[in-house]
């Protein structure tokens, strides 16, 4: 896909995370909207997989280690082909195929359960080195929040796939500077998230998360990087796309009254529709 | 009488991990710095490529051992079960029990008979926390024999199974032409009708040299040994609850949510009779050595007859 056809996807993707997280009256629409442009890159341009074919064994994987963003990845999942976008409205209600957290038994192209923070990028990590044991080619990307970082698993995963020398793993943070309790940086400060990553002895790239150039450009640096695992530390807005919920801690994990629901959508098609005069 | 054999089950572990890794080139082996403890050097040596040592880092190597099995590879994950059930339960729960991943843990190193390490490294908590797991298969060996066949069973089972493993060298009982193994099926070592004595791992040999010392007195006592404590054989113990009236359970665990715990819950359902149960007694251990711990805390031969006649009122 290109840019502008990024773009675009990238808005139905926080519209339909919308709809689900309106439908449930329930969830996480912070850190979803903040990584629905990571999301859409992944599934529309990066990676390797086949939506007819969720379980082939030589696709690229994804692990949601920051769980709680499940509607930003089945609003890509559905997009993408994987089951029906009409699902998205059964989102956390009993029998629904979208758990309130990933669960692979339940959603076809879910790669991994996740939910319990820090337990994700580990997973990803077993999966690399399968790769590697393997022969195979297929590379894996996991999605962290900022705040998960402090769990200290991800900190032996991160020494693991240092020290593994893993180049077919891609650790992406989602560094939209909020967490339950207020921001990173207050309650317990991983900065400079950065430099423990190169510590760990990860190729660590910095970009603006929101902006397709620096993810394209990015994820081409992983995949060209030998010898070691990549990071990409993605500044991100947390509650992007939607005017009332940018920068809001208190947006990260209650979903949108009605008309809250009317705005978000109207601000979205908004934002589409001028995506279209392109 | 000939001397018997004695082999810790840990060593079983390390022996049979090789033969397995011969047969399964998927299979995978995880440690957490204790190759030498855990007996998976063996493994190791034969095949390094295959061979994960994840550091110190327990809770990492278990959600790898997720990782791995969600593309084909049966993970054997080593470790003391204080820190596989322990340190990991939760990485357990949700990363491997939750999706029904295909990873075996070897837990070494369980229950008192670690011995003069001390309480800090005795888990006597791990058959409740892994039983309170939903599809989780918890395996418990009595020997060598045994604990071979747990392995044999688990490998070709298709989700998780725990595998409880002990430091200090055990008889080995069950090599006779007969034994057989199925997960899921407990086996009457002796029969008898007076009273049933329900075992699991070391202290099936308790409750065998337990119903000699109660059968020169003209108590005939029948021995169950419960190698998989989940899925219980239920019916096997109720049918012998019927028979006998009156149910001891033997464990080198807690009395809390064990073994005990787990007949209890079955016969409660099944045949209600009178239990006792011999166990840890919600105490933590103390150092000193596995056969000075068995005996202190009545698990030896000589204190399961003491209090099995005590329960019978002889």
């Amino acid at each position: 896909m290109n840019k502008l056809e990024l773009q675009k996807m990238a808005v139905e993707v926080r519209k339909n995370l919308l709809i689900g997280l309106h439908a449930a009256k329930a969830g996480h629409p912070g850190g979803s909207l903040s990584a629905a442009d990571i999301f859409t890159y992944l599934y529309f341009e990066e990676m390797n997989v086949d939506p007819k074919n969720p379980k082939w064994a030589d696709r690229d994987r994804f692990v949601l280690s920051k769980g709680h963003t499940a509607p930003g990845l089945y609003a890509t999942l559905a997009l993408k082909g994987y089951f029906p976008v009409e699902e998205m409205v059964t989102l956390r209600k009993l029998g629904s195929m979208l758990q309130g957290h990933p669960c692979m038994q339940y959603t076809p192209g879910i790669d991994m359960s996740s939910g319990s923070l820090g337990q994700g990028i580990s997973a990803a990590v077993g999966m690399a080195l399968s790769a590697k044991l393997d022969g195979k080619s297929y590379r894996t990307y996991t999605l962290l929040g900022d705040g998960e970082i402090q769990e200290g698993q991800v900190w032996e995963a991160a020494m693991f796939a240092g020290f593994r020398k893993l180049d077919n793993l891609v650790v992406i943070v989602d560094n939209n500077n909020l967490q339950i309790d207020g921001e990173i940086s207050s309650v317990c400060s991983p900065y400079p998230i950065d430099k423990k990553f190169e510590a760990f002895n990860f190729h660590v790239i910095n970009i603006d998360g929101n902006d397709f150039d620096q993810i394209d450009a990015a994820f081409k640096e992983a995949k060209a990087t030998k010898g070691m695992p990549t990071a990409i530390i993605c500044k991100t807005v947390k509650g992007k796309g939607v005017s009332f919920m940018e920068n809001q801690a208190g947006w990260h994990g209650k979903a949108p009254n009605d008309a809250e629901f009317a705005q978000a959508m109207e601000e979205l098609e908004k934002a589409g529709e001028a995506l279209c005069q392109k | 009488m000939s001397e018997v054999k004695k082999i810790a089950t840990r060593e079983s572990y390390g022996a049979e991990l090789v033969a397995i890794g011969k047969e399964y080139p998927n299979v995978v082996v995880l440690d957490a710095d204790l190759t030498k403890s855990t007996m998976t050097c063996f493994f190791q040596k034969e095949f390094p490529e295959r061979h994960i040592n994840c550091g110190i880092a327990e809770a990492n190597m278990a959600s790898i051992a997720a990782g791995l099995s969600t593309t084909g590879k049966i993970p054997f994950m080593s470790s003391f079960a204080m820190f596989a059930a322990g340190r990991c339960y939760e990485q357990i729960r949700n990363s491997i029990g939750y999706p029904h991943l295909n990873v075996k843990i070897g837990a070494t190193h369980a229950g008192v008979t670690v011995g003069e390490d001390g309480a800090s490294h005795q888990c006597v908590e791990d058959i409740a926390l892994m039983r309170a797991i939903p599809g989780m298969v918890v395996m418990n060996p009595s020997d060598d024999v045994e604990a071979r066949a747990c392995l044999r069973a688990a490998v070709e089972y298709e989700g998780p199974v725990y595998m409880r493993f002990g430091r200090a060298k055990v008889s080995v009982i069950n090599d006779y032409p007969e034994y057989k193994f199925e997960i899921g099926k407990g086996t009457i070592v002796k029969e008898g009708k007076d009273v049933t004595i329900v075992a699991t791992g070391v202290c099936v040999d308790s409750a065998v040299k337990a119903a000699e010392m109660l059968a020169a007195e003209g108590i005939d006592a029948e021995v169950i040994n419960i190698c998989t404590i989940k899925p219980l054989d239920g019916e096997l113990i109720a049918a012998s609850a019927r028979k006998t009236g009156k149910v001891v359970t033997v464990e080198e665990h807690s009395v809390i949510g064990g073994l005990g715990s787990a007949v209890c819950d079955a016969l409660a359902e099944l045949a209600p009779t009178p239990v006792k149960k011999i166990g840890i007694q919600d105490v933590f251990g103390q150092s000193g050595t596995a056969d000075q711990l068995m005996a202190f805390y009545g698990l030896d031969g000589e204190g399961v007859y003491k209090t099995t006649k005590e329960f019978l009122g002889k």
